[in-house]
């Protein structure tokens, strides 16, 4: 009981931050499962949202600002598939890894330009930050939020891929590009469609994660799209539920360190998990065996 | 069926030498009163990968109604003319024609919404969607009721229909075969295309799916079935074209090519060494 109280209020963390991952492994996965590429610009994708938000709000009312904030993100995540990926289509997959890995880089240089370098203050967003208490612990309305809206989300986005024929269709390209072109499927429509999914994701998950932290800088998205990408490994990447998993698990547990008071080590947590997933099981937990692609 | 064999029978000896690379000298004169309308005209058809031209300017007809088959050896460049004509490969010469339309300059999504559908070689159903959403891909251009379309393949097969559920990537490979063609029916084509559908089937599976592709033709589709199964293929055929490296070098009738000398020792186990 002691143990609970004194480590509730990480546990609750834990639980918030990994619901943030995993929104965004969720882009992670679903690209991969699609195209079998690691979108390596998808953390600065998340940074990127963070910074719209910022800016639009020294113009727009924040019920203008959030779903703007959404809409450039997707519309982010759609032109960086058409503009980088798309025209490498039947290029060996390192080319089109190579142009993710520069869009990467794009995206934070970019980001450096704008904000001159200078940290800039995310906005505080009233309700999701005002103050809830549970038990002993004082948290933030977004705390408990966070876990509830993923799995709403993630919810409606299984249900989407497993009961609708666009969902039905993302499956076909998923596994057969030339069979699916061939039943009248427009492949680059699914393909835009996967990555409208995962950049929407990844808007609110950075409306959740920010809100957190005090201002966003063009790194912001490195760490947790690296944490993000490992859970998506660790869950088998392709998967949505272990890519939530995976997202959950790095989440709690890297805030129970911070609890035990090694907060040093709590993100080498993430990158030791890593390799032991890499060493012992490649294909994660839910992870197709091997059957790759070409 | 039988009045069907009658008919190509009296057609007269027909095969002929290929030399050039024009089309032989079918028309669509039939003396058994249908109309043979011609559906399908390929002209001239070049694919080339790379530096290496796979096929050589061939010319064939799949007249309405019909089977038509392409027979030869591995490498002859079956696959590539029936992947140019649905545009999963582009022709860097030549014309194809589908009633009238010239398709070339067509992406596979329009060419498939025409009324063409390829059953692909080697099957390749979606293996981690059930049986069911597989004949539901087959129809992804349709929105109407596919209730009767469905009645209909599932008593074409009803072994599908005791699967309905199931993953496709667990049916045999002769449950995968029907389903592959089941989903080709799903999109109402007007004529259907199979690349070698008895590939690597035990016998008797191999004699269902020719008795269905007899029985899909009787109820009025169009057929172009590409196969190295020369014996089976040619039985069923109305026309049937010899493609040899790239080029048509035979052509006749299903039963006179059958009955060719040459036919047979290259493709019906006579080999000459
Ligand atoms: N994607 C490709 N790239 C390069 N060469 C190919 C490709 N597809 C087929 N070929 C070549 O084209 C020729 C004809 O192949 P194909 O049309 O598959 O013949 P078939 O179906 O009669 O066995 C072969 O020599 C084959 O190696
Ligand atoms: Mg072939």
């Amino acid at each position: 009981m002691d143990f609970l109280s004194k480590n509730l209020p990480y546990l609750l963390a834990g639980i918030s931050v990994g619901g943030q991952y995993a929104l965004i492994a969720i882009g992670y996965t679903m690209v991969y499962g699609i195209l079998r590429l690691i979108n390596f610009a998808h953390g600065d994708i998340f940074m990127v949202a963070g910074l719209v938000l910022i800016y639009s709000t020294t113009v727009f009312p924040l019920y203008i600002s959030i779903p703007l904030t959404i809409i450039v993100t997707v519309i982010l995540g759609m032109s960086i598939e058409k503009i980088a990926y798309r025209p490498l289509r039947n290029s060996p997959r390192m080319s089109v890894m190579i142009s993710a890995i520069g869009v990467s880089y794009l995206l934070q240089n970019l980001a450096l330009y704008i904000t001159g370098g200078l940290a800039q203050v995310y906005p505080t967003i009233p309700f999701i930050s005002s103050p809830i208490t549970i038990g002993p612990a004082t948290t933030k309305v977004v705390t408990i939020l966070t876990p509830i809206l993923m799995i709403i989300l993630v919810i409606g986005l299984m249900q989407l891929i497993n009961h609708t024929k666009i969902g039905m269709a993302m499956r076909s390209v998923s596994t057969d590009f030339e069979t699916s072109r061939l039943m009248g499927i427009n492949v680059n429509n699914v393909i835009s469609m996967t990555f409208v999914i995962g950049s929407f994701l990844a808007a609110i998950g950075s409306l959740l994660y920010f809100s957190n932290y005090p201002s966003v800088i063009p790194t912001s998205g490195g760490m947790p799209g690296l944490k993000a990408f490992v859970a998506a490994v660790f869950g088998g990447i392709g998967s949505i539920p272990g890519a939530v998993i995976g997202a959950m698990l790095i989440g709690i547990v890297e805030n129970l360190i911070k609890g035990v008071g090694w907060t040093t080590f709590s993100d080498a947590f993430t990158f030791v998990l890593l390799i032991f997933v890499l060493l012992f099981k490649p294909t994660g937990l839910f992870g197709e065996a091997a059957t790759d692609k070409v | 069926m039988s009045d069907k064999n009658k008919n190509v029978a009296s057609t007269g000896n027909t095969v002929g030498k290929v030399t050039s690379a024009g089309g032989p000298g079918f028309g669509n004169k039939r003396e058994d009163g249908l109309s043979g309308r011609i559906l399908l005209k390929v002209s001239d058809l070049k694919v080339s990968y790379g530096g290496i031209e796979a096929v050589r300017g061939i010319s064939f007809d799949v007249p309405e109604g019909e089977i038509v088959t392409l027979i030869g050896a591995n490498g002859a460049g079956k696959s590539s003319t029936l992947r140019s004509i649905v545009g999963l490969e582009k022709p860097s010469a030549g014309s194809i024609t589908f009633n009238g339309m010239e398709l070339t300059s067509m992406g596979t999504e329009q060419i498939v919404k025409n009324g063409i559908t390829l059953v692909p070689e080697g099957r390749r159903v979606f293996v981690n969607l059930s049986v069911y959403e597989n004949l539901r891909m087959g129809a992804y251009l349709r929105n109407d009721d596919l209730s009767k379309d469905l009645d209909w393949v599932y008593s074409l097969f009803p072994r599908l229909k005791e699967r309905h559920w199931q993953a496709a990537g667990t049916l045999s490979g002769g449950e995968q075969q029907m389903l592959a063609i089941a989903r080709a029916l799903m999109s109402r084509p007007q004529m259907i295309m199979m690349d070698e559908p008895s590939l690597g089937l035990a016998p008797i599976i191999v004699q269902e799916v020719f008795d269905i592709i007899r029985e899909i033709n009787r109820q009025g589709m169009t057929i172009l079935l590409v196969e190295q199964n020369a014996n089976m293929a040619l039985k069923a055929a109305d026309k049937g074209y010899v493609m040899e490296t790239g080029r048509i070098t035979l052509s006749g009738s299903g039963m006179d090519l059958a009955e060719n000398q040459e036919v047979k020792e290259a493709y019906l186990g006579k080999a000459r060494k």
